[in-house]
């Protein structure tokens, strides 16, 4: 943005008549932002009022006719700080969850992979981010048999050391108890999905 | 004529309509303009009215006493007061200013013991004040608490355990203490008469099966709007419940199993037939979203303004959703998104466009003037607009407002101040000249972007029936506030922030403030002088400067000026000076 650069420069370079904004606009932009800069008051205790401003850490600003960045003008833009909590994670254990990373084998691959479960939100994600890490298909997952359309079947090793079809137990329970997790190929993936 | 025979004549036009009738008449009148109207005709007509007189709206709280209420009407049974000015929802007002129920509702338990419903915003309530109020009016029945601070979840749970005949409870962007979700709980197993209940910006976990069973309780229920730790799994439970809902604010959206309790979404939904307003829908996902299609089909208000969605999931749901009048969407879904709303709403009324992350530039692109062009192409109906956006241009403005002449609410937010038109680099003015003279029904504006003194010599001269205004980071000088200060003969509420207007514009507006609700200068060239000398010169008037930390003696840092038959205010807190 041409206004944003030529008004950061505008601070540094004044001094040595830098300008990178287009000719013929520098001085009304200079006249413009000058006199509004020169209506800011210093923003020093906009700390005590913007609790909920995370970014906002207003410190005193060194050059008194330095303008805030953006982050430091309180109240701007104007959004309700509801808002803005409302766009934060839901549920603060997932950030603690962050972090485990099982191994992926798939029946025919030459290597494993390793992927973070934490940074997914649920079963689907993670399906989608299987079948595009080794280019297959999961099909239709349902209770009663499993994976349908499709030769793969998504399975993990459990803290019990069994072997189980991914999506039967909710998101966390899975999660927390998932050691490792191998895509079975073929026969073999057919016979654990259905009902055995 | 004979002046006896007139005389009688007029005695006989008066009797011919007794006071009685007068009041059964006005008992249908429900506008406050209309009620203001009929109370100035004459004195039995101000008498009739007053009596007749069920609900109260006062606009400022300070503007009037609980007494001077109290003894006008001494009928009434809903109050909607607001306090504090706009701009203490953008942390520009210090807490503890002030707009303290308390004094309300002691009058209240006095003289309204049978008060039904209470309306605020913006005010502070406390927890005793809620219990106090539970305790005072037993026949209380509505409460809705909209962006109010200083009370917590134990105030609510002292409204559930002891108001029973309540009907609503309307907790909505509040800023308060959050502590336990055990308020809702205390309502009593017998309680069933609830016909509203939003706790949807509550973060902590209420007992589900206590919310079930007071679901199916509430055979009454028309609007529930649950809170993010709602799972998608208990939404069937609670909707099969409810059949008779009219408004859903769903909690979070997520799948945690792939595809298995689609089924039950689906025919839960089903049932839901009478929906008009569906919100909520936290971290929904192209997954689940399809649940939601069957019962899109007579929504008129959606708001997606949670839900980060994306432009192609936003497309396929719109598809669903022709009946549309207001739609809130986050800027996740771009310009892209916004063109699917231009091609598949033409009803559409009311758009809102938040911005997710305004600090975040790199990552998240937002709307920009094309989203905003092509809604403006698909949807002629517009009449409220609130677009926050990284960049604008003068001419796609001028093409909005000529494809969409009717806005009532024009609300634009560059999001960096001083932004030029950034394909021209000049200034927005033209922007703004033309929503001004093309769309004459304009009640509300807000302006942005880098702005000139012309900008307001439009809005003075053209904005006939601008009510509100809002001004950041803009114009040259004082002309500019003199222009619409003297111009816009229906203005009501002025705030500004941030603008080079000083002494001269404050005082060149003598004549308007008391015709006025208020008005909020933050961060202008105002000094202590310049308001002494306003509130010297109009005493009906009040005048308060809050003074900030550390800021220059003679500088006037935030001034709100409103007019008031109360007097000075008689608590403000010491770093409000009433001049």
């Amino acid at each position: 943005m041409e206004s944003k650069v030529a008004y950061d420069n505008d601070l540094n370079l004044k001094a040595t008549e830098l300008r990178l904004g287009l000719p013929g606009t520098d001085d009304r932009e200079e006249q413009t932002l000058f006199s509004a800069r020169n209506n800011k008051r210093p923003l020093p205790d906009t700390s005590k009022e913007c609790g909920s401003k995370k970014k906002s850490d207003a410190q005193h600003v060194d050059n008194e006719t330095a303008p805030p960045t953006k982050a430091q003008i309180v109240g701007w833009p104007p959004i309700r700080s509801y808002r803005k909590n409302n766009l934060q994670p839901k549920k603060s254990d997932q950030a603690e969850v962050a972090g485990i990373y099982v191994k992926v084998s798939m029946d025919g691959a030459p290597y494993l992979r390793k992927i973070d479960l934490g940074i997914y939100q649920g079963y689907p994600e993670l399906l989608k981010a299987l079948e595009s890490m080794f280019k297959f298909t999961i099909g239709e997952y349902s209770e009663r048999e499993g994976y349908k359309g499709s030769e793969y079947a998504p399975t993990y090793e459990d803290k019990d050391g069994d072997w189980m079809l991914v999506g039967d137990v909710p998101w966390d329970m899975f999660m927390s108890s998932c050691k490792r997790l191998r895509i079975m190929k073929g026969s073999e993936a057919r016979g654990l999905g259905c009902g055995v | 004529m004979d002046p006896e025979r007139k005389k009688v004549l007029e005695r006989v036009a008066v009797s011919t309509f007794p006071d009685e009738v007068l009041e059964r008449v006005l008992v249908q009148l429900k506008s406050h303009k209309d009620r203001s109207s009929v109370s100035l005709v004459c004195h039995s007509w101000y008498d009739a009215e007053r009596f007749s007189r069920t609900h109260v709206f006062i606009a400022n709280c300070y503007s009037v006493t609980p007494e001077i209420v109290s003894r006008r009407f001494p009928n009434i049974r809903s109050v909607s007061l607001k306090g504090k000015p706009r701009f203490s929802d953008f942390n520009l007002v210090p807490p503890k200013w002030g707009a303290d129920i308390r004094s309300w509702l002691v009058m209240f338990a006095a003289k309204y013991p049978f008060l039904e419903e209470l309306r605020l915003k913006r005010m502070t309530v406390t927890d005793e004040s809620l219990e106090f109020l539970a305790l005072s009016c037993p026949n209380f029945k509505g409460l809705s608490l909209l962006s109010c601070d200083g009370f917590s979840t134990d105030g609510l749970a002292a409204i559930a355990t002891h108001c029973k005949n309540l009907t609503e409870l309307d907790i909505q962007e509040n800023d308060l203490n959050d502590k336990s979700g055990s308020w809702l709980s205390c309502f009593p197993e017998n309680f069933s008469s609830l016909e509203v209940l939003n706790f949807a910006n509550l973060s902590n976990d209420v007992n589900f099966e206590a919310l079930e069973r007071l679901v199916s309780r509430c055979k009454s229920l028309k609007v529930l709007k649950v809170n993010r730790n709602i799972t998608l799994e208990q939404l069937p439970r609670l909707l099969i419940h409810a059949p008779l809902l009219t408004e859903l604010g769903t909690g979070s959206f997520l799948q945690e199993h792939p595809a298995c309790q689609y089924s039950e979404l689906e025919n839960a939904f089903n049932k839901c037939m009478n929906l008009n307003t569906l919100s909520g829908l936290s971290e929904v996902t192209a997954l689940s979203l399809p649940a939601l299609y069957p019962t899109c089909a007579n929504l008129t208000f959606l708001n997606l303004s949670c839900a980060a969605l994306q432009s192609g999931e936003l497309a396929k749901l719109l598809v669903h959703c022709p009946c549309l009048r207001r739609l809130w969407v986050l800027d996740t879904v771009e310009d892209k998104g916004l063109e699917a709303v231009g091609s598949n709403c033409p009803l559409l009324e009311e758009l809102r466009v938040f911005p997710t992350d305004p600090f975040d530039e790199d990552t998240f692109h937002g709307v920009t003037e094309s989203g905003f062009i092509a809604v403006s192409y698909g949807c002629r109906r517009l009449s409220y607009v609130l677009y926050f956006c990284r960049q604008m241009t003068n001419a796609a403005v001028e093409t909005i407002v000529q494809n969409c002449p009717d806005f009532t609410h024009f609300r634009l937010c560059i999001m960096n101040p001083w932004q030029p038109d950034y394909q021209t680099n000049e200034p927005m003015d033209k922007a703004f000249c033309a929503v001004v003279k093309t769309c004459t029904r304009l009640q509300r504006l807000a302006v942005s972007g880098l702005l000139t003194d012309l900008t307001f010599e439009y809005i003075g001269k053209y904005a006939k029936n601008l009510e509100t205004l809002s001004v950041a980071f803009a114009g040259s000088s004082d002309w500019g506030m003199q222009c619409v200060l003297g111009g816009c003969p229906k203005l009501r509420k002025l705030e500004i922030r941030d603008c080079p207007f000083g002494n001269a514009a404050l005082l060149s507006g003598l004549d308007k403030y008391e015709s006025m609700r208020s008005l909020w200068m933050s961060g202008c060239k105002v000094t202590m002088n310049g308001c002494r000398l306003l509130a010297k010169e109009m005493p009906r008037l009040n005048v308060e400067v809050i003074k900030v930390d550390g800021s220059n003696e003679s500088q006037a840092d935030k001034v709100y000026v409103y007019r008031s038959v109360a007097g000075p205010r008689r608590d403000a807190p010491p770093f409000v000076l009433t001049l």
